[in-house]
């Protein structure tokens, strides 16, 4: 186990190197000059080049990288801000520090997330196991329907009409808002349910249609005929033997879905007006803001290697077979 | 074994009570493309701590059968007819609740492929211990114990270790060794083997026998051993059933049908394999053609697409009746030629080919 996590934390580590400097070179191939965003109307070369200069970008880009790849570990000064290592830069567009930008966005996003994710894993699971338990019936049959319907809904449609059915037209429940967990638990819910609702929604079908067909296939093994052909009952060769094999596949489709979501919801937080992370990206991106957009590509791809690495080590408590190496 | 069975018993018997006793069976399955007739009519006995042999090439429905003796067809798309009497308790139409409590303790399965059909998620011990649990009520402890006895006794050596293991830790005979266990852990008085040693190699495949035997002297098990391979029948059954497309074509003793077998397709078989007596240059010789549809069987005789000796039937009625298992006791056999015929034909042409 010890030699399996150094051995995938150094892999993740050479990705993450891969991907920032990825960001690096793709940022330099668009023809956009952000000192330029900066230097407001009355620019003068000179001017010009100065803004360039204090932002770094009189550098080839891979000298570039390299400055910000070791100012994570010396940490630096930007604007006569102070950044202690780990520092992941300035942004010039937000005249802020990335790493607390960051630390800013993240609870939105994690609570966007750990909120769907819990709801669309209870409903989905359970709908998914009722269906198969029910294989070929009438419950079966509208599980699947109403699970291929949502899964064809997409965010940017079934988001406002959920806004609109639920709060402008009705007043039912709150427009969506973030409120930390930690001031307000309940206002914490409350204001995340409209998108939580939305979310879930279109990602249960997902996991009902997975877990659905995994179950099916599990009960249709072998194993589980021995598990009949011994007495076993209805329940315990359900949950104890097909529920034990089926586990694996959605274990692991979680644990890839949890870390996208985590890298922030692009559409679901425009279409809620949420800041979390998916939003940030649309912004750094369109003001050309190098160092915010490197920071978000880092800890989206850091959460999806994370969780990748956490993936297999559960998938190997779940399969005696598999041996971590 | 005697052959002059009492007159209400069907099969050529071993004698005494039949502790399992399968009348007119049917079993249907209903699919996409129409009703399979997998088990059509089929009535055999096995008495107490004898061993019964059931033949036939794939698809004969040698599986269907014992499959529906544990009552583990889907009820939703099977139909299942006919009796079949456990100790004297009629299973077809039994419920849920009464058949897994018969599973596992009264009757139990030893499936081919012991590797898919152990579950890889649980330990050797918790696959054994909790059949005993489940029928005894006994703690997670004796379960435990009990489990490394079974291991013992089928040949598992450290037991009190390897009773902790996977079982893709275990070697293909030992995991077969495992699932022996796993069956003969309520002491069971029916145990039905589907091809126990198909999935092993040769040397593995006698080990595993001789072990089934002697378990079976030492608790007095009733076995149905299903095969392909008269080979295995022969050392280790006292009674034979052959299927063909659902049903029984031949029955009875090892001794009368290898010897003198009566039926066309039982000729087929026996040239088919490699001598009994050990003599490999006679060359082998499939049965010809292909097993029918059971969707759409064919009339009459259900064999007589395949069959060389549809001629030689006095009167023709091959492909227009079907011929009944007969005589009702005894060696027996469901075919139109008379039993002159079949004994010659077997004698002057069958024979001398089976070396
Ligand atoms: N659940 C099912 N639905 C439809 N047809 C089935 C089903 N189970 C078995 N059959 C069919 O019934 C027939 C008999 O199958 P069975 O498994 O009993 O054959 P078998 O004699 O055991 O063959 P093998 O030697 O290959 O194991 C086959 O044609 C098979 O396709
Ligand atoms: S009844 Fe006719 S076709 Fe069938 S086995 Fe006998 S001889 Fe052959
Ligand atoms: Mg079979």
């Amino acid at each position: 186990m010890l030699r399996f996590l150094v051995r995938r934390t150094l892999g993740a580590l050479v990705i993450l190197l891969i991907v920032s400097m990825i960001t690096y070179a793709l940022f330099f191939a668009i023809p956009a000059d952000p000192a330029r965003l900066y230097c407001g109307k009355t620019c003068t070369p000179e001017n010009l080049a100065l803004i360039r200069h204090d932002m770094g970008f009189d550098h080839a880009w891979p000298v570039q990288y390299w400055n910000w790849l070791s100012t994570i570990f010396t940490g630096g000064t930007f604007n006569n801000v102070h950044c202690a290592a780990p520092c992941f830069g300035y942004s010039f567009a937000k005249q802020e520090l990335v790493g607390g930008i960051l630390l800013n966005r993240f609870p939105t996003t994690l609570s966007l997330t750990i909120g769907s994710a819990v709801i669309f894993l209870i409903v989905g699971i359970g709908t998914g196991m009722l269906a198969a338990h029910k294989q070929g019936k009438a419950t079966d049959k509208i599980a699947s329907s109403v699970s291929l319907l949502a899964s064809s809904m997409q965010i940017y449609v079934a988001g406002p009409l959920a806004l609109w059915a639920l709060c402008y037209s009705t007043d039912l429940l709150d427009l969506p808002t973030y409120v930390p967990f930690t001031d307000n638990p309940i206002g914490w819910a409350g204001g995340l349910l409209v998108p939580w609702i939305v979310l879930s929604l279109i990602w249960t079908a997902n996991y009902t249609r997975m877990t659905r067909s995994s179950m099916v296939e599990q009960l249709s093994e072998d194993y589980v005929r021995t598990a009949r052909a011994k007495g076993m009952s209805g329940t315990s060769v359900f949950m104890r033997y097909a529920w034990r094999g089926a586990m694996g596949t959605i274990v692991t489709v979680f644990g890839i879905d949890l870390g996208v979501l985590l890298g922030g919801a692009i559409i679901t937080e425009t279409t809620f007006s949420l800041q979390g992370l998916g939003e940030l990206a649309i912004h750094s991106f369109r003001d050309s803001d190098l160092s915010l957009l490197v920071g978000i590509t880092v800890v989206a791809a850091t959460l999806i290697v994370f969780f990748n690495i956490i993936v297999d080590a559960a998938y190997a408590l779940i399969d005696p077979r598999i041996r971590l190496a | 074994m005697t052959t002059q069975a009492k007159p209400e018993e069907v099969s050529a018997g071993s004698g005494g009570t039949p502790f399992l006793s399968v009348r007119d069976l049917s079993v249907r399955f209903s699919t996409e493309d129409g009703v399979v007739r997998a088990v059509d009519n089929l009535s055999f006995d096995v008495a107490p701590g004898s061993t019964l042999g059931i033949v036939g090439e794939s698809g004969s429905g040698k599986s269907v059968t014992n499959l529906a003796v544990l009552g583990l067809h889907n009820p939703d798309r099977t139909e299942i007819t006919g009796s079949i009497k456990l100790d004297g308790q009629e299973l077809v139409g039994a419920s849920n609740r009464e058949l897994e409590k018969l599973r596992g303790r009264k009757m139990s399965m030893i499936f081919q492929d012991p590797l898919t059909a152990l579950s890889p998620f649980h330990t050797i011990g918790r696959q054994i211990g909790e059949t005993y649990r489940k029928h005894t009520g006994a703690s997670k402890k004796e379960a435990r114990d009990r489990a490394i006895e079974m291991l013992t006794r089928v040949g598992i050596p450290q037991p009190t270790s390897r009773v902790d293991d996977y079982p893709h830790q275990f070697s293909g005979g030992m995991r077969q060794r495992a699932m022996i266990a796993m069956s003969l852990v309520c002491d069971p008085k029916l145990v039905i083997a589907d091809e126990p040693t198909t999935a092993l190699d040769v040397t593995v495949q006698a080990q595993i026998l001789d072990l089934l035997k002697d378990l079976q002297q030492e608790m007095g098990t009733a076995i149905i051993l299903i095969t392909h391979d008269l080979g295995v029948v022969a050392r280790t059954a006292q009674d034979i059933m052959v299927m063909y497309a659902g049903r029984a074509v031949e029955r009875g003793t090892v001794r009368e049908v290898l010897k003198a077998p009566q039926h066309p397709y039982t000729w087929g078989l026996l040239s088919s394999m490699p001598s009994l007596t050990g003599d490999v240059n006679v060359p082998l010789k499939p049965v010809r053609g292909t097993p029918p549809s059971l969707i759409n069987l064919p009339s009459g005789c259900p064999f007589h697409p395949r069959c060389d000796f549809r001629e030689e039937v006095i009167g023709g009625g091959c492909t227009s009746e079907r011929p009944p298992l007969s005589p009702a006791t005894g060696h027996a056999a469901a075919c139109h030629l008379k039993q002159v015929q079949r004994q010659d034909i077997f004698i002057d042409q069958i024979k001398p080919r089976l070396g």
